[in-house]
């Protein structure tokens, strides 16, 4: 085994170092728009909106939103980095560079999570930054903020990786962040406290697994969360730990790659 | 010698039921540059893809240098370089960039990897492409890419799958020269190919596949040792409205300057050419009908075809 890791430990910095060079590369495509993005909503919601609905939770709306604001781009995209990257890679058959190699599937899997976990990272960075020209920002803890963004943006990224496996065309990768994801993260809490709701639905909310990142993420930063933060960052250990063993088990199998 | 790839009662049956391997044995020796020819849907592709590792095979053995396929795969793998029929690195990538990755892959350390790229893209005439997107290089020259690829970690077995599919005469010889240096250096080949001269003029030992299983395996000397009839063409110097009686050799007339004349083996050219000077023909010059491994090649098929079809 020992003889196999160093070369594996060469084709994960391979692996990663391919992956951040293509998403800085395309940056137009990767880094811009979510930047973009994120300074219309903190313009619009934070801003215009936000001085009407006033206070949430003890913080100016503007406060309110920037932690969610902040996983929302770091889920779109983490997730995004690997779903795209890993079914171009299936599309163009460039996959089979590294099927036909002596890379182990756990160096795959790490290889490409990592570029998705960067990814989100960097974009997280940049909108923070962003933010800091719209509101002042002091985070409360630091050890649950990064553990949170670095779990959520994993989580992602493995998600990404089991819907490239499974996609056969470019409408396979746009379906799932259009109609599971966005829905997911619009009522995730970005943009509200679930106390808002009626009791029932407060309950079907405490379902949405980006409910708890979001929350979890915003007591990192601001001190308050709907949810407890335990049961959060459990529930994201344990998530991480079942889709990587899911995961690794597609890869080893072929699925979508081998015949 | 010992032996580069043994290959014992290797199955494949796709998912939709078709069987595209019914247990084929097939033994390659080190050092060997071995043609593995048969018509298109045969089994080539997927006997390479299994080799490969892209295509899981339904059961049989594989061993290549020793390394099993089930028990070892990672030491397999590092022994053979693939370089497939189809395009299949990434478009948007420099030249230099995708060597240098593939070497990566293989664990091998990036200054090592630069240095090999270098040698390669240079030996195979991309080293001025080298900042070029792939998807600019022409056809040959991505060709030639795979090549280099598949070469970065050093294998002991190079698989080529078509590699001069759609390559111009000029390169495809410059594509022999190589591939033959490469055999010299002690390096295996296995290569499939439609262009039977270039079986014939690069590789020793050949087997044929159809329909799933080895209807030849044997050196080219032997096989072409089995041809007993040639077709050849004679240029004549003068007009023929009507075909020469020739005694023991079948002939037509192509048209009034061409002959052709089927030779068994058995009798010989020499009494042609008596036969053509008594009656006054004059041939300018001669040569095969088809490609002498072709002739093999069809009459090998058509033979296993009619077994099929019993």
């Amino acid at each position: 085994m020992s003889s196999e890791l160093q070369p594996n430990l060469i084709a994960l910095q391979t692996i990663v170092y391919r992956e951040v060079k293509r998403f800085t590369r395309i940056w137009p495509q990767t880094l811009l728009p979510p930047a973009i993005t994120m300074v219309l909503y903190f313009v619009i919601f934070g801003n215009l909106i936000g001085r009407q609905i006033g206070d949430m939770g003890g913080f100016t709306y503007m406060e309110y939103i920037v932690p969610g604001l902040i996983m929302m781009s770091v889920i779109t995209n983490s997730y995004g980095n690997v779903v795209s990257s890993f079914f171009g890679s299936k599309f163009q058959r460039s996959i089979e560079e590294l099927m036909v190699s002596p890379v182990s599937p756990h160096t795959i899997l790490i290889g490409y999570t990592l570029g998705g976990v960067l990814r989100g990272l960097m974009v997280g960075v940049i909108v923070t930054l962003l933010s800091l020209f719209f509101t002042h920002l002091q985070v409360h803890h630091l050890g649950v903020t990064i553990l949170v963004v670095v779990l959520t943006a994993t989580i992602f990224s493995l998600l990404g990786f089991i819907n490239a496996v499974f996609a056969r065309n470019f409408d396979d990768i746009s379906i799932i962040p259009t109609f599971v994801l966005t829905p997911l993260t619009y009522l995730g809490g970005v943009f509200y406290s679930i106390t808002l709701l009626p009791p029932f639905w407060q309950t079907v909310s405490l379902a949405n697994p980006v409910l708890h990142m979001v929350n979890a993420f915003r007591y990192g930063i601001l001190g308050v969360s709907d949810i407890k933060i335990s049961v959060a960052i459990t529930f994201m250990i344990v998530a991480t730990i079942v889709l990587y063993i899911g995961c690794a088990r597609l890869l080893v199998s072929g699925r979508g790659m081998r015949t | 010698m010992s032996s580069a790839l043994s290959i014992r009662q290797l199955t494949k049956t796709y998912g939709n039921g078709f069987q595209a391997l019914s247990g084929i044995d097939l033994d390659v020796a080190e050092g060997d540059f071995f043609a593995l020819l048969g018509p298109n849907g045969a089994g080539k592709s997927t006997t390479i893809g299994i080799l490969s590792t892209l295509v899981n095979k339904t059961s049989g053995t594989v061993n290549i240098f020793g390394h099993d396929l089930d028990k070892s795969p990672a030491a397999l793998k590092r022994s053979i370089g693939v370089v497939p029929q189809e395009f299949n690195f990434n478009q948007f990538e420099k030249t230099f960039d995708i060597v240098v990755t593939q070497a990566g892959y293989y664990g091998i350390p990036a200054k090592i990897a630069k240095e090999r790229a270098e040698q390669y893209l240079t030996q195979l005439g991309l080293w001025d492409k080298r900042d070029v997107p792939s998807r600019s290089l022409s056809g040959g020259m991505k060709r030639r890419l795979m090549i280099a690829r598949a070469l970065v970690h050093e294998p002991r077995l190079l698989i080529l799958d078509e590699p001069t599919a759609g390559v111009d005469i000029e390169l495809r010889r410059s594509m022999w020269a190589f591939l033959t240096e490469l055999n010299e250096k002690g390096i295996t080949i296995i290569l499939t190919t439609h262009y039977l001269e270039e079986a014939e003029q690069l590789c020793r030992n050949i087997g044929i596949i159809d329909h799933g299983t080895i209807v030849e395996n044997t050196s080219m000397r032997n096989l072409l040792g089995q041809l007993h009839v040639e077709t050849f063409l004679l240029d004549l110097k003068n007009n023929l409205t009507v075909a020469p009686q020739l005694v023991g050799y079948p002939s037509r007339l192509v048209d009034s300057h061409t002959l052709e004349v089927q030779v068994d083996k058995a009798m010989g050219i020499t009494a042609l050419f008596t036969q053509l000077a008594t009656q006054n023909i004059e041939v300018l010059s001669l040569r095969n009908k088809t490609n002498r491994l072709e002739e093999l090649f069809v009459s090998l098929v058509e033979k296993n075809l009619a077994k099929v079809a019993v």
